[in-house]
């Protein structure tokens, strides 16, 4: 299969790691990847801020650098900008009244997944040949549960890892905090569900803990980072892609 | 866009531990008991579906159910009172309750009448109205607001309730904070007042236009004797409230006590049509039935966020919300709290009022999840913002300016390529800091929490570069 990776702007700048993993899990299985390097944004923050036109603007270059026909599929490393690619989108388009970006976000959204659905549900994998041994928690972030219900997705991946020992997290569906500017302009209320989780997680003995939203794991990783904690973020992708037997 | 007034009211909320922690046991009582409840029916998704359709045709053709609602009323011997606003209703009900020459009303629990500050406009004629739900009794003693649409005293504790009452109660001077005992003072106290009440006031869960049914779904049985004892019984009703048709109810009856309190059925179902003719008479032999608009009309006219008037007042989104836990009711600073206060209390004020209401949600999808007619709020929250950045073009210049800047970076692939050239040192400098540096201002909110990693070495697309050329 033809993929066409969309790193995202968040893992293009600054996560870069969850883009690479995500390249080397495809190819490892075989898959051809592409980087169409036209692309930028999925134009997420900007529709979720009230900037819609401005979010719309930056989709419309997604949908053009995407909407290619020799891509089998589009993959992204993330829950929430494959939302508002695949369900958004069309959604806001109509909203706005442009017909044209609707039917041609309907059309490629078809075509776009989240990695972990991509995996276990268009190509039937669950084993990627990973070898991770260490204490994971997963959080399923927001938009990946309830917007694009990949349910057990990436729970199915993890429990394929050799020598990964996969715990649970107490209260594990409720938000982490971040919600995008919500993170910034109610910064205290967003801090206060960061506390909690970072609390579950301390509670779960968990190493790593990871996700299929790199948005949350900045989030997450940051307040670990800030509280002194030893637990890591790790996105998703980056257990998959691990084959060291000790690896770090 | 200002998010301000709702973060400095949850900034108080958040630093009262005692509060949080109130807030943290009831909430998760009431998800524990909905989610046994929701999940012993396998039709619950179909009953939702249901829920919804039934409101959206309530909804579309409204006018035509208001005037068979009139019509129906009107021929069981009630009467109808049109309201356009909060001041007109207000004004209405004064006028019929000083009609009577009574000078107290017994009140069953309502949002409407919250929405519309009816008690303050009944104060200010002289005319005493007793809240008779046990919570809505224990708010209006301390002088406060309802903090939850169903719960409106979920911020207190029974040692706060047992000084009201002994404050406040007649005869309770030594009373104790054993709930049963709570419970039976206000009892005792409210007991009177119904057996000596001429006027009762009540919102409505539902309205039947085909039968001219009202409808009070509650759980003390003060709704019932607030609805039957009184000779006179005035109901103030949103428009939005009217089903077309009695079975309508099935529906309806099912959804909301699930979604509420986590029980299969209410405890008290009043459900009464117009006047008895009997003799000697039983029940209230004057009905009127306030009809209020209050903005309702308007946010008709938005496509969008017009579903926001499904809502049938259950406070299931209340006791999932992620925010709502943590911040409480007074947060919202209205009459409708939690995430749908913030769709609602915008729209009603035709977006004068909450303007800093559709910021209060990480649009976790939380309360989509469990809205019994399925109300997108995650959806309308999101339309709402642009609403607010596009009408109140005065607000927040600064964020305006800086979001329309970096929105045109990232359409454009060379602009963007380059400011993530120049962002590395800025980032590079953020990395570990708590306070944000005057030429970092919009990162502050970031770094109050939590911190910012050092940038990675090289970006993905360097990476990928790089590897292209090996």
């Amino acid at each position: 299969m033809r993929i066409a990776l969309f790193a995202t702007c968040l893992a293009d700048t600054l996560a870069p790691r969850a883009a690479i993993a995500t390249t080397v899990v495809l190819e490892r299985l075989g898959h051809e990847v592409v980087f169409p390097a036209g692309q930028t944004c999925c134009g997420q923050m900007h529709a979720n801020s009230g900037y819609r036109d401005e979010g719309l603007r930056i989709a419309r270059g997604f949908v053009r650098t995407f909407a290619d026909e020799r891509f089998d599929a589009v993959v992204a490393p993330s829950g929430s900008c494959v939302a508002m690619l695949r369900e958004q989108l069309p959604q806001l388009a109509g909203d706005a009244g442009d017909a044209g970006l609707a039917t041609a976000a309907l059309e490629l959204g078809e075509r776009v997944f989240e990695l972990s659905e991509l995996l276990v549900r268009e190509l039937g994998v669950e084993d990627v040949g990973a070898t991770f041994p260490r204490r994971v928690a997963y959080h399923p972030a927001c938009h990946s549960l309830r917007v694009l219900r990949i349910g057990d997705a990436p729970l199915q991946l993890l429990r394929a890892v050799r020598g990964l020992e996969l715990v649970d997290l107490p209260q594990a569906t409720v938000c982490c905090g971040f919600g995008g500017l919500f993170a910034t302009k109610l910064h205290e209320v967003s801090g206060a569900m960061l506390a909690d989780k970072l609390a579950a997680l301390r509670a779960s003995g968990a190493e790593v803990c990871t996700a299929v939203d790199g948005s949350c794991l900045l989030h997450i990783g940051g307040g670990l980072r800030r509280a002194g904690a030893a637990t890591e973020v790790l996105h998703l992708a980056e257990i998959l892609a691990s084959t060291e037997p000790a690896a770090a | 866009m200002s998010a301000s007034e709702f973060a400095e009211r949850a900034h108080v909320a958040l630093a009262d531990a005692q509060l949080r922690g109130n807030l943290r046991t009831a909430t998760g009582t009431i998800r524990a008991r909905r989610a046994e409840a929701v999940g012993e029916l396998a039709d619950w998704e179909q009953l939702r579906e249901a829920g919804r359709a039934i409101k959206e045709r309530a909804l579309r053709h409204l006018d035509v159910h208001l005037e068979q609602l009139e019509q129906t009323v009107t021929a069981a011997g009630g009467a109808v009172h049109w309201a356009r606003d909060a001041e007109e209703a207000n004004a209405i009900v004064v006028r019929l309750v000083e009609a009577t020459g009574a000078r107290e009303v017994v009140k069953v629990k309502s949002m409407a009448t919250e929405e519309i500050a009816l008690n303050a406009a009944l104060e200010r004629a002289g005319i005493v109205a007793v809240e008779t739900d046990l919570a809505e009794l224990i708010v209006q003693l301390a002088g406060e607001h309802p903090s939850h649409l169903l719960v409106p005293a979920i911020h207190k504790n029974k040692t706060e309730i047992r000084d009201l009452f002994r404050r406040h109660l007649p005869g309770c001077e030594q009373l104790g904070d054993d709930p049963a005992e709570l419970a039976e003072a206000a009892r005792r106290f409210l007991r009177e007042r119904f057996l000596r009440a001429r006027v009762g006031i009540s919102g409505a869960n539902f309205a039947v236009a085909e039968t001219g049914t009202l409808c009070v779904v509650e759980s003390e049985g003060n709704g019932r004797m607030c609805t039957t004892l009184p000779e006179t019984l005035i109901t103030v009703m949103g428009i939005e409230k009217v089903l077309p048709r009695f079975a309508d109810l099935e529906v309806m009856l099912q959804l909301l006590p699930r979604s509420a309190t986590g029980e299969r059925m209410n405890p008290y179902t009043s459900l009464w049509t117009g006047v008895t003719r009997t003799h000697p008479p039983d029940g209230p032999q004057q009905l009127h039935l306030v009809l209020l608009d209050a903005g309702r009309t308007d946010v008709l006219a938005d496509a969008v966020g017009r579903q926001a008037l499904h809502c049938i007042r259950c406070s299931a989104c209340l006791n999932v919300c992620p925010v709502f836990e943590r911040t409480g009711g007074h947060a919202y600073g209205a009459a409708y709290q939690g995430p749908i206060g913030a769709i609602l209390v915008p729209q009603l004020s035709g977006m004068r009022e909450g303007a800093s209401l559709p910021w209060a949600s990480s649009l976790c999808g939380a309360c989509y999840e469990v809205c019994p007619v399925k109300i997108d709020i995650p959806r309308v929250l999101v339309h709402l913002r642009g609403r607010l950045v596009r009408e109140r073009a005065d607000a927040a210049a600064a964020e305006r300016a800086g979001m329309r800047g970096l929105a045109r970076v990232l359409a454009s692939p060379r602009a963007y390529r380059l400011a993530q050239a120049l962002a590395r040192p800025g980032l590079a400098r953020l990395a570990g800091r708590r306070r944000a540096p005057w030429w970092a201002r919009p990162a502050a909110g970031w770094l109050a929490e939590r911190d910012l990693a050092p940038p990675p070495e090289r970006t993905f697309r360097k990476w990928w570069r790089g590897r292209g050329s090996r």
